[in-house]
C-alpha cells in the first residue's frame, strides 16, 4: 500500500476504536491526497509498461538532436559569454520540456476520462474526501511520475558527462517546480473542456512551447520582439532554470524563473479546486 | 451474513452517538437517545429549495426521515428526486431553506455527513480501471479504514452482492445487475446509518430486479435507514415503508403506500377496453356504477371498492367489452391521479 506508514497506524487505531461502536473512522483531519495517491497506484501497477515509456521520450531526443545535430553544430556561445558543448546546452532543455510533456498529458487525457466518462471523481466526493483533496492529489500523482522519468534522465546525462556543475543536482527539484505548474494549469484547463477535440488546442499550446522556448537554441539568436515573447513562455524558464543548474551558470535571474513557475503552479491549482467545485458539487 | 447482520444493528444503535464522543457503551439500544434534545429524524429538511441557475428543481419542501424507515421519494422524471437526493448526501449546496442530516448542516460539516452516508447514485460510477475487490478497497480508504477492516467487510459484502467468484475481475464485463449490486456493496463499506439509492434499479432486468429488492429488504430488516427514488409503483410498494410523491419540485402527497392508496385511489380498480373509438360513448352509460370513471384512449377505468360487482353491473347495463381486467388499487393509480398522464419529457 503506498502512503505513509505513520499515517496508517493512526486511522488503524482511529477505525479500531470506533469499529467497536461501528461508526466509521471519517478521514476529516485531511490525508485525503494521500488516498487519492492510493487510488493511482492500484490503477497503474498493473499497468506499469505505460510509465516506463514516458523515460524513452527524452532519451531519444537526447540521441537524435543532442547527439546528431550536436555533431554539427559543435559549442555554442550562451549568454555569459561561455561556450558549451551542444549536448550539454540541449539536454537540459529536453529534461524541461519532457517535464512540461509529462505533466500536461497526465493532467489532461488522463484527467478528462476521469472527470467526464469514468465519474470518478463524483463517486469519490461522496465519501469524505473534498476536491481539495482530489486536485492535490492528483498534481502530486502527477509530479511523482515526473519525479522517477528526470531521475533517470538526469542519471544518464550524469552518464554522459552533460553535467558540469554540482549544482546539477537542483536540475531534479527544478522538474518537480515544472511539472507542479504544468500540471496545474493543464489540470484547470481540462476542467473547462467538453470534449476531445479540445485537445487539440493542448497540442497547439504545448507544440510551440517546446520549439520555440529557447530550448535548441540560445534567447540571443532572436531579434529583440521574440526575445520578449520567449520569456513569456512558462516553458523558457524552467528551461533557464534548469540549464543555469546543470551548466553551473547561476544568476539572480533565477528567482525570477523560479517565481513566475510558482505562481503558475498556485494560481492553476486554485483554478482547479474551485472549477472541481462547480462541477461536481452543484 | 450474520456479521454484516450485526454490524448494521450497532451502526443503527450509534446513529446518535457523536463521533468525536469516545468512551460511550457500544450496546445502547436504539432507543435509548443518548442526546435527549436531538430529534430522531436523520433529515430533516423545511423549506428544501434547489435552483439550477432560474430552473427550479426542488421547490420548498418538508419532510422527515426517521431511523430505521424506508423512505421513497417518487415521482416521475424531472421532479426534483435526484436533486433532493444529492443535497442530501452533503454533495449538491442547498439555495434556500433548512436540511439536517444526521443531525448536521451539510453546508458546514459535508465530510462529516458523508463519512456516515452510504450512496448509490443513478448512474453507476464505479471505478472502471480497477477490479470488483479493489472498488471495495479504495472506496473503503477514501473514508480512512484500515485495509484489515476492509478485507473483512469486502469479503461479506461480495457474499451479500453474490459476486464472491468475480472478486478479481474488472468492472466492465459485469452485467448492469452485478455492478449496481457492487455499487451497494461499495455503499456499504463504511457500515453507513443511512443509505441512499437513486434509482436503484432503473434499466434491471426483473430477475437482477428481484434479487436486489431482497437485498435492499435484507438491509431494512437489518435496521438500516434508506432512502429510495424510484419511478417504479412495485418498488415503492415492495420496499418504502413511507413515501413522498413529487412532482415538479414539490410533494404532491406524503404516507405508507397503502394509507395513499385509500386516501386517493379506491380498493380496486375495473379495466374495461372497448373497440377503438368507443371508449367515450361507452363510459357514458356507465354513470353511477362507480365512485369515479376515467376514460382513457384505450380503456374505461372504474375505481370501485368491488370491482366483480361493477362487473356484474356494467354486464346489466348491457356492455360487453373487449376485455376486463379486474384488480387491486395499485400506487400507480395515486400517483397517476396525482402527476397527471401526460408525458412529461
Amino acid at each position: 500500500m503506498a502512503g505513509n506508514p505513520d499515517a496508517a497506524g493512526t486511522v488503524d487505531l482511529v477505525s479500531s476504536t470506533l469499529a467497536a461502536r461501528a461508526v466509521p473512522a471519517p478521514v476529516l483531519a485531511g490525508g485525503g491526497a494521500v488516498r487519492m495517491l492510493e487510488r493511482n497506484y492500484l490503477v497503474y501497477r498493473r499497468i506499469w509498461p505505460v510509465i516506463i515509456s514516458g523515460f524513452f521520450e527524452p532519451i531519444f531526443y537526447l540521441f537524435s538532436i543532442g547527439i546528431g545535430i550536436g555533431a554539427l553544430v559543435g559549442d555554442v556561445t550562451i549568454a555569459n559569454g561561455e561556450l558549451v558543448d551542444y549536448t550539454a546546452f540541449v539536454a537540459p532543455a529536453l529534461l524541461a520540456a519532457s517535464a512540461m510533456n509529462g505533466a500536461v498529458f497526465e493532467s489532461t487525457f488522463n484527467i478528462f476520462f476521469k472527470l467526464k466518462y469514468g465519474k470518478v471523481y463524483d463517486a469519490i466526493l461522496s465519501t469524505p474526501m473534498k476536491t481539495r483533496d482530489i486536485a492535490i492529489g492528483e498534481i502530486a500523482w502527477s509530479l511523482g511520475r515526473g519525479l522517477i522519468y528526470a531521475s533517470a534522465f538526469i542519471l544518464v546525462m550524469a552518464a554522459m558527462g552533460l553535467i558540469e556543475s554540482p549544482w546539477g543536482i537542483l536540475a531534479l527539484p527544478a522538474t518537480l517546480l515544472i511539472g507542479f505548474a504544468f500540471a496545474a494549469c493543464g489540470m484547470a484547463a481540462t476542467t473547462f473542456m467538453n470534449s476531445w477535440q479540445d485537445f487539440d488546442l493542448v497540442n497547439l499550446i504545448v507544440l510551440p512551447l517546446f520549439l520555440f522556448s529557447a530550448t535548441f537554441y540560445p534567447l540571443s539568436v532572436y531579434p529583440d520582439i521574440f526575445q520578449t515573447l520567449t520569456q513569456l513562455s512558462p516553458l523558457y524558464h524552467g528551461v533557464q532554470l534548469i540549464r543555469s543548474f546543470t551548466l553551473g551558470t547561476l544568476s539572480i535571474d533565477l528567482f525570477g524563473h523560479i517565481a513566475f513557475l510558482v505562481a503558475m503552479g498556485g494560481v492553476g491549482s486554485y483554478i482547479t479546486s474551485r472549477r472541481l467545485e462547480k462541477l461536481l458539487l452543484s | 451474513m450474520p456479521a454484516i447482520v450485526q454490524g448494521a444493528r450497532v451502526v443503527c444503535s450509534g446513529a446518535r452517538l457523536n463521533p468525536d464522543e469516545d468512551e460511550l457503551p457500544n450496546n445502547l439500544h436504539p432507543g435509548t437517545s443518548v442526546n435527549g434534545s436531538m430529534s430522531s429524524s436523520l433529515v430533516e429538511a423545511r423549506g428544501l429549495t434547489k435552483y439550477f441557475d432560474e430552473l427550479v428543481a426542488v421547490d420548498g419542501i418538508d419532510f422527515d426521515v426517521a431511523e430505521g424507515e424506508a423512505f421513497g421519494f417518487l415521482g416521475p422524471n424531472g421532479a426534483g428526486k435526484s436533486s433532493t437526493m444529492r443535497m442530501i448526501g452533503a454533495v449538491s449546496p442547498v439555495t434556500a431553506g433548512t436540511l439536517a442530516v444526521l443531525g448536521m448542516d451539510p453546508a458546514v460539516d459535508g465530510p462529516k455527513i458523508r463519512a456516515r452516508l452510504g450512496v448509490v447514485p443513478q448512474e453507476d460510477n464505479l471505478d472502471q480501471e480497477l477490479s470488483v475487490y479493489e472498488n471495495l478497497l479504495i472506496y473503503g480508504r477514501y473514508f480512512g479504514l484500515s485495509k484489515n477492516v476492509i478485507d473483512e467487510r469486502a469479503a461479506e459484502l461480495l457474499q451479500f452482492a453474490q459476486l464472491e467468484d468475480r472478486r478479481d475481475s474488472p468492472v466492465e464485463p459485469l452485467s448492469g445487475g452485478m455492478k449496481r449490486r457492487l455499487t451497494i456493496a461499495r455503499g456499504l463499506i463504511n457500515q453507513p446509518d443511512l443509505l441512499l439509492l437513486d434509482e436503484p434499479t432503473t434499466g434491471l432486468d426483473p430477475q437482477a430486479r428481484h434479487l436486489l429488492w431482497d437485498r435492499l429488504y435484507r438491509l431494512k430488516q437489518q435496521g438500516v435507514t434508506l432512502i429510495i427514488t424510484t419511478h417504479y409503483m412495485d418498488e415503492a410498494e415492495q420496499l418504502c415503508d413511507r413515501l413522498v410523491i413529487m412532482d415538479k419540485g414539490n410533494i404532491a402527497a406524503e404516507g405508507a403506500p397503502r394509507d395513499l392508496i385509500e386516501r386517493y385511489s379506491t380498493r380496486e380498480v375495473l379495466e374495461l377496453r372497448f373497440p377503438v373509438g368507443t371508449q367515450a360513448v361507452n363510459a357514458a352509460r356507465l354513470d353511477g356504477i362507480a365512485k369515479k370513471t376515467e376514460v382513457l384512449p384505450d380503456r374505461v377505468l372504474l375505481y370501485t371498492d368491488d370491482a366483480d360487482f361493477a362487473h356484474t353491473k356494467v354486464l346489466e347495463v348491457g356492455l360487453i367489452p373487449e376485455s376486463t381486467v379486474s384488480r387491486r388499487s395499485t400506487l400507480e393509480d395515486v400517483f397517476l391521479r396525482l402527476t397527471g398522464r401526460s408525458l412529461v419529457d
